[in-house]
């Protein structure tokens, strides 16, 4: 009797702390969006600031982020997809795969500050790009580069040995293997991976401080070696730096930021479903 | 294909030119392609050792240079050269040890809640809401803990709002996902039979759990903490907007982490933008680069070593 | 959430290769050549330093506290110039000087002298280093709208940011500790504010700020905290006060002396005992554009937004009174 009774307070404190961890996310989105959503409007997602950027839209913001997202995918899909391959395909179980694991998931543990520190010294400073929209497309895609291989390469890896098996059985290469019978049906999963770390690195601030975030700038970028403001740091700067900032467009900005992002990270969530549903094996 | 018939012998010379040519450019084209996967492959450690390369160049002398005394000192205050790391190593330690004490409990409970409790529609529901908050960025989560976690703390009795412990509350909730979805893992991997054998021994749910689920999932338990702690120690924005930003190391006790602090994370991105290149300044700061960097790979290193031991059964990838 | 630890399966079956395809994969050795000589490509498009003929933005960077300032200016220049663009960046006074010599702005904005480290690194770097005086301000020492201090001599100052006073009733205040906010170190008004005030103007004075100062992103930083926070100090331009939501405290140089309230008056008159210079530092003579504008800043035009913004306006070097 005493064991039924354990179990049951047990269960209800076990369900309360899980709750007291779920329903603060509804809140944090919920409040957000509350704040937040009175401050969206046509003009404010297509307009650049005014009046020491209290006023206005947050537009140059939104495309910066944007610009800084493809390149992002630029610097770190090939790259990643070939690490991948070469790891489900390639690679032996030697010391030096090991290695290069040992590398993948430090990377991934890398503080993203780091990241930054290391974007300024190399490509900011030592490669003398400036402080760019190409300087932070690397560092941004150096960043999530270990992301990108994990993923493909799980993708991969969830392709049956049968397909390999069969299509080298007809004589195929190991790469025509690859590139027609494993990479399409490992596509789904891989396009899950890059979106994910895509909205992470859109999301990142510390990366981008010193390697290409601009306080204000009156025109668009021209090149990729020119700066460009972006929304983390948009946000960062107006609920810090610039007085009389209406909260209301704080918040807005900080909706339109997580909006961005978690729409990524739920574009992700379906594919990956959907593919597992529609699965044939 | 006859080899050996009179139109064949006749153009056997320019069929053999020709399959010799497609079999040189088609062999050097794998050749190309497997020779850049292979390239790619070894990029993951290029990369980590141009960065651990970088960072010792650019923050060498903070070590050699700086007399190990004056790197322990406790005052950091770099505009009079006093280059004291200690109150910001308190201070990451501090904030970080508050968000495992907060995290590690509710993560834990959660992450059993959702394996060994929850009713599937509960699953299918919460499991993608705990990636949805790994998804939200940090700024806006320090832009929240600015705008209304810190009042309230205020509100709690505290000096001011923007303490050690704002911090650890913000950074929990971001290492809650990992150290969930890692202990889910843990959970989901141990066998059945364990599970089964406790409870045809006529053991309750929570008696399964608590005395055989969890013990077996140990190892795993073990390095989603580390990995929490790992995400905590690195995180730069949600801190550097609630913890006040003091280089000071308050009196121990509980009531310290009531206090400000300054962490390493926030210390560099607060103070890296004013650097004039190659100043002492910019050294130091990239040599608390370096212990960040270490303090990360640690963690990590450990972590790995750690699934190599334990070994994992679960065979299928995350899709 | 990616899982770095998960097992993995065994590695595929290795057949020996034939025959293959065409590779799009010259293409990435080609793009990795392209990103070794990109910074040729950048160096020949930027323009000579001194803006003749610019066909980029002119780069202003640094203080905080002229960050509105030369935002108001950037916006107004844009009205009667729309072809010249001014891109304006905050970061704090040392951002600014040491951008300029790193050479990545062409004007930097600072609250504080430049210091003889700079001057220094400037000497080395060949760097001809001018200073321009935009503006004058005063700073002011404010408190929670609640708090019943009025009025501080700058040694109650001096020893409450020293970390010497702790509580606010050594200075005639409520019983309770005092919280100290200031500006990073970075910037221009921290440093002005440690020389000039915790110093007393003493150079062998070698007192810093106590551990415990709460070290705040921007003046705004601070007067958000200190709107919500009772036992706040803290220190800021003129042009930011908002006496709706925060309190100025009178400053008198000695104990006898007269407390004094800071204004754009008492500021021009020198009776306010804490007002300093703002400044804008080019590398060498600017010319070009760049002149133009430095010009223009420089003029009744330029300065009329001065005194819109709070701060005290110069007009040929001398202390002017604008109406308000």
């Amino acid at each position: 009797m005493r064991r039924q009774q354990t179990n049951l307070i047990a269960r209800w404190l076990i369900t309360a702390v899980a709750a007291l961890v779920i329903v603060p996310i509804f809140l944090v989105i919920g409040f957000i969006f509350y704040n937040g959503v009175g401050a969206l409007s046509w003009e404010f997602l297509t307009q650049p600031p005014r009046q020491g950027m209290t006023q206005g839209g947050i537009a140059p913001a939104i495309l910066g982020t944007i610009f800084l997202t493809l390149g992002t995918a630029i610097a770190a899909i090939p790259l990643g997809i070939g690490a991948a391959i070469y790891l489900a395909e390639y690679a032996g179980d030697n010391r030096l795969t090991r290695a290069i694991r040992l590398a993948i998931v430090n990377l991934a543990g890398i503080p993203s500050i780091v990241y930054g520190l290391f974007g300024l010294g190399m490509f900011v400073l030592f490669l003398d790009y400036g402080t760019s929209i190409l300087a932070g497309s690397l560092t941004l895609g150096l960043m999530t580069l270990p992301v990108v291989i994990s993923t493909a390469e799980e993708a991969i890896l969830a392709v049956p040995r049968e397909f390999r098996v069969v299509s080298l059985s007809l004589g195929a290469t190991r790469w025509q293997t690859i590139r027609h019978q494993v990479l399409p049906h490992a596509l789904p999963g891989i396009i899950t991976g890059v979106i994910l770390g895509l909205g992470r690195a859109a999301g990142e601030t510390a990366p981008i401080l010193f390697t290409v975030a601009a306080f204000y700038l009156p025109d668009l970028p021209r090149s990729i070696f020119d700066q460009t403001m972006a929304l983390p740091y948009h946000l960062y700067v107006i609920s810090t730096q610039v007085p009389g900032m209406p909260l209301s467009l704080q918040y807005g900005t900080a909706l339109v930021l997580m909006l961005i992002v978690l729409s990524m990270t739920i574009v992700a969530t379906i594919i990956r479903t959907a593919m597992r549903r529609r699965r044939e094996w | 294909m006859n080899l050996n018939s009179d139109s064949a012998r006749a153009t056997l010379p320019d069929r053999a030119e020709q399959a010799a040519r497609l079999i040189r450019a088609t062999k050097w084209d794998e050749f190309i392609i497997e020779n850049a996967v292979r390239l790619s492959g070894m990029s993951a450690i290029l990369i980590i050792g141009l960065i651990f390369f970088f960072l010792l160049r650019e923050g060498a002398p903070t070590f050699l240079d700086i007399p190990l005394r004056q790197l322990g000192g406790s005052r950091w205050y770099p505009i009079e050269g006093l280059w004291g790391l200690a109150p910001l190593l308190y201070g990451s330690i501090l904030v970080t040890l508050g968000a495992t004490v907060i995290a590690v409990p509710l993560g834990l409970t959660t992450a059993v809640y959702l394996g060994e409790f929850a009713p599937a529609w509960q699953r299918e529901l919460f499991k993608p809401l705990i990636e949805l908050l790994a998804g939200i960025p940090s700024i806006v989560l320090g832009f929240l803990g600015w705008v209304t976690l810190a009042p309230l703390v205020m509100r709690l009795g505290a000096p001011t709002g923007l303490t050690a412990f704002t911090g650890s509350l913000l950074l929990a909730y971001m290492a809650l996902p990992t150290i969930i979805s890692i202990t889910e893992d843990a959970l989901y991997a141990v066998p059945r039979e364990y599970r089964d054998g406790a409870l045809a021994l006529g053991a309750t749910q929570w008696q399964m759990v608590w005395r055989v689920a969890l013990p077996a999932a140990r190892s795993g338990i073990v390095i989603a903490i580390m990995l929490g702690i790992g995400r905590a120690i690195g995180e730069t924005m949600a801190v550097m907007m609630v913890t006040g930003n003091a280089a000071n190391i308050p009196e121990l006790g509980l009531g310290a982490f009531f206090q400000p602090v300054r962490t390493m994370t926030a210390t560099i991105a607060a103070e890296m933008g004013e650097v004039a290149q190659g100043s002492m300044h910019y050294h130091v700061l990239f040599g608390v680069g370096i212990v960040l960097f270490l303090i990360t790979f640690a963690i990590n290193s450990l972590a790995t070593k750690l699934v190599g031991a334990g070994g994992r059964r679960r065979g299928g990838g995350m899709l | 959430m990616v899982n770095f630890y998960r097992g993995r399966r065994a590695a595929t079956p290795r057949l020996p290769d034939d025959s293959g395809k065409r590779s799009p994969l010259r293409a990435l050795l080609f793009l990795l050549a392209l990103l070794i000589l990109l910074p040729g490509c950048r160096a020949a498009r930027d323009a000579d330093q001194t803006g003749a003929g610019l066909d980029r933005a002119i780069q202003n960077k640094g203080s905080d506290t002229l960050v509105n300032l030369a935002l108001a200016w950037a916006e107004a220049y844009r009205e009667i110039e729309p072809t010249i663009s001014i891109a304006v960046t905050g970061g704090g006074s040392g951002t600014g000087i040491a951008s300029l010599l790193n050479g990545t702005v062409d004007l930097a904005n600072s609250s504080r002298d430049i210091s003889e480290n700079e001057k220094a690194t400037a000497a080395s770097l060949g760097i001809d280093i001018r200073e321009y005086v935009v503006a004058i301000d005063a700073l002011a020492v404010i408190v929670h709208l609640d708090n019943p201090v009025e009025e501080l001599t700058l040694a109650q100052i001096a020893d409450i940011y020293a970390g010497r006073i702790t509580n606010w009733r050594e200075v005639g205040g409520w019983d309770a500790p005092i919280i100290l906010l200031s500006r990073e170190t970075n910037s221009g008004t921290h440093v002005y504010f440690l020389e000039e005030v915790l110093r007393g103007g003493d150079r062998q004075n070698k007192d810093i700020f106590a551990p415990q100062t709460l070290l705040m992103p921007s003046s705004v930083g601070i007067t958000s905290e200190l709107r919500r926070n009772r036992n706040a100090i803290g220190y800021e331009g003129l042009g930011y006060v908002d006496l709706s939501h925060e309190k100025v405290v009178r400053v008198a140089a000695t104990a006898a002396g007269p407390y004094v309230p800071p204004s754009v008056a008492t500021a021009a008159s020198g009776e306010y005992p804490i007002a300093r210079e703002l400044y804008i530092y080019t590398a060498g003579e600017p010319t070009g554009e760049i002149a133009r504008y430095l010009e223009w800043v420089l003029s009744p035009v330029g300065q009329a937004i001065v005194a819109d913004l709070g701060f005290v306006p110069i007009v040929n070097g001398a202390f002017n009174e604008f109406e308000q």
